[in-house]
């Protein structure tokens, strides 16, 4: 088993890194420029949440990586953010409804880490709780207008729930790392994130008036370092210049 | 700059004109409700506008390079640049619509191609030194018009550039510093950095506009307080300001008439290629059509989303009128 302490920061930071990527291709494509000021902006909190897990990471797996390190020079098998961060653009419903869902289980999962035995984690959820508590108000408000608003957008967004709602089997996901990790009360017990994520979407989507797909398909596997194919891309982007020029400062 | 195709008018002599050159003259600014004559309205419509559409635009060539930073950190810096240029963009066509233009009819100007933005943004972002090189020069060239335009007649033309100047400083900083590490880097950065600097430098020196002799409106818009300085005067300004911190990176100005001229206390410098100016603002740069498309298509497939959540408010507007 890796080391349960570094595997959790990690899948943090891979969560907020690889969602911050997907973000970020809509700076300037935005449907309004409201939203390419507010995408940038959720970028931009992502991004700040991603050294801070990661260099968390870093540390404590005492190695001397440092988060951008982390960041720019592991492989895809070596990162563990769930699925439904690395699903692609499709369309605006597809990048609203990704980062809603994602809202809708980081929150509570950060409320439980405030709570943290461990202090470092305490000190940073405290820290990104603030920002994560922004981008639902947003992301959730979002998904009611735009479900409840034309036949196109109800349309639109139901397709984007349908289409992801199976990857947020990935993002409640738990394993030995994590029993382990609640065992010594490092972080929450899954059951309570899991109520507080199917209160809230129930509520919201009842408002919106769409619907939770009930084919029963779940994917998961990205806690593992097992992705769709996407993930290569992503990297293959993000790491290009690092990768090309190695061991250079920028 | 932004301004480069400000057309003119002739002021006249109406007393209602003298009085409006008197306030001017005496520096009182110019507010939405005041009287003012057609074309100091429509030459500022057009100049907000095209300013407007400029930072909505700059986004691109920037946001280009957003998902391939090289670092977390460069990673922040460029998105908070970039959400910087989108906030102008806004206080911008707010200060617009202040004049009696809504944001969706400068849009659909943009978009149909009959209102212009900067040129330097039909240029392509081709390396990671290219974030530096924007940063450096056409940040910084920006802020030589707009340090002045902070002046400008009418007050919230002028209070958004007060404001908007304060974080363009900001950026230009962080794109110094960016060409600043590759400078100091391998031998491939250092290439990459002065292949940046040779692509940048003309078309930066281009945002200033034509030369004063060759420019009909100057006269006019600075009789009217709209702007402070003439194209030549604040090019000028650029290259003195700039060659100096060029050669602190040790980046090689590609102009070879460039020398220092100790008489006026500047440097000489080689005429721009007018031309190429002239084509790309016709549409004719390596990125014109690239740039509009990525706004049109940002635009139509966005129409959902408007319209979603403009339906959406109507129906709970609808539900509260009918709870009353
Ligand atoms: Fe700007
Ligand atoms: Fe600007
Ligand atoms: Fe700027």
């Amino acid at each position: 088993m890796m080391d349960p302490f570094v595997t959790f920061c990690l899948r943090m930071g891979d969560n907020a890194l690889i969602l911050a990527q997907r973000t970020g291709e809509w700076c300037g494509h935005a449907p309004a420029l409201e939203e390419d000021i507010a995408f940038a902006n959720m970028g931009l909190d992502l991004i700040g949440q991603t050294q801070l897990w990661l260099k968390l990471g870093g540390e404590a797996e005492g190695k001397g990586r440092s988060a951008d390190d982390l960041a720019f020079l592991r492989t895809e098998r070596q990162f563990t953010n769930c699925q439904l961060v690395e699903q692609p653009n499709v369309d605006f419903a597809h990048a609203l409804m990704r980062q809603y869902l994602f809202d809708a289980w980081h929150l509570p999962m950060l409320d439980g880490l405030t709570q943290s035995s461990d202090e470092r984690v305490r000190a940073v959820s405290a820290k990104v709780i603030k920002e994560v508590r922004y981008h639902i108000d947003r992301s959730r408000d979002l998904v009611i207008g735009l479900g409840d608003g034309t036949d196109e957008s109800r349309a639109r967004m139901q397709g984007a729930l349908d289409e992801l709602w199976p990857f947020t089997a990935d993002l409640l996901a738990s394993d030995e790392i994590d029993d382990d990790l609640t065992a010594r009360g490092v972080i929450p017990d899954p059951a309570p994130v899991i109520e507080a994520f199917n209160a809230e979407t129930a509520a919201t989507f009842a408002a919106a008036t769409l619907t939770v797909p009930h084919t029963g398909l779940t994917r998961t596997g990205g806690r593992n370092g097992i992705h769709t194919e996407h993930m290569g891309f992503i990297l293959a982007e993000m790491q290009y210049l690092q990768r090309t020029y190695p061991g250079v400062s920028w | 700059m932004y301004a480069q195709l400000v057309e003119t008018e002739k002021a006249g002599g109406t007393p209602e004109e003298q009085a409006f050159q008197k306030r001017i003259d005496d520096g009182i600014k110019i507010e939405p409700k005041d009287w003012m004559p057609e074309g100091y309205r429509k030459t500022l419509v057009r100049q907000i506008g095209q300013h407007a559409h400029s930072e909505v635009v700059g986004q691109l060539p920037e946001g280009n390079w957003i998902t391939r930073a090289p670092t977390l950190e460069r990673k922040a810096i460029l998105l908070a640049k970039v959400q910087d240029e989108a906030g102008h963009g806004l206080y911008l066509y707010c200060a617009a619509e202040t004049l009696g233009v809504s944001r969706d009819e400068m849009t659909e100007q943009l978009l149909a191609g009959k209102s212009k933005y900067s040129s330097i943004f039909n240029y392509p972002t081709l390396s990671w030194a290219d974030i530096g090189a924007i940063g450096w020069l056409v940040d910084g060239a920006a802020i030589m018009n707009q340090v002045q335009l902070q002046r400008c007649s009418y007050g919230p033309y002028s209070r958004a550039m007060i404001r908007i100047c304060k974080e363009e400083s900001f950026h230009q900083r962080q794109g110094f510093d960016i060409l600043r590490v590759l400078c100091q880097g391998s031998d491939e950065q250092k290439e990459m950095a002065q292949d940046a600097m040779n692509r940048w430098w003309w078309p930066s020196l281009m945002m200033f506009g034509p030369s004063d002799k060759d420019s009909v409106h100057t006269a006019q818009s600075m009789r009217w307080g709209i702007k402070q300085a003439t194209n030549d005067d604040l090019r000028q300004k650029f290259v003195d300001q700039t060659v100096p911190q060029a050669d602190w990176l040790g980046l090689k100005v590609p102009d070879p008439e460039l020398k220092w001229n100790e008489d006026k206390g500047g440097y000489d410098f080689g005429e721009p290629d007018w031309n190429e100016f002239f084509n790309v603002v016709k549409g004719n740069g390596p990125c014109n059509k690239e740039r509009l498309e990525a706004r049109r298509k940002a635009w139509d497939d966005g129409a959902w989303f408007r319209d979603g959540l403009m339906a959406h408010a109507e129906k709970k507007r609808a539900a509260k009128v009918a709870a009353e």
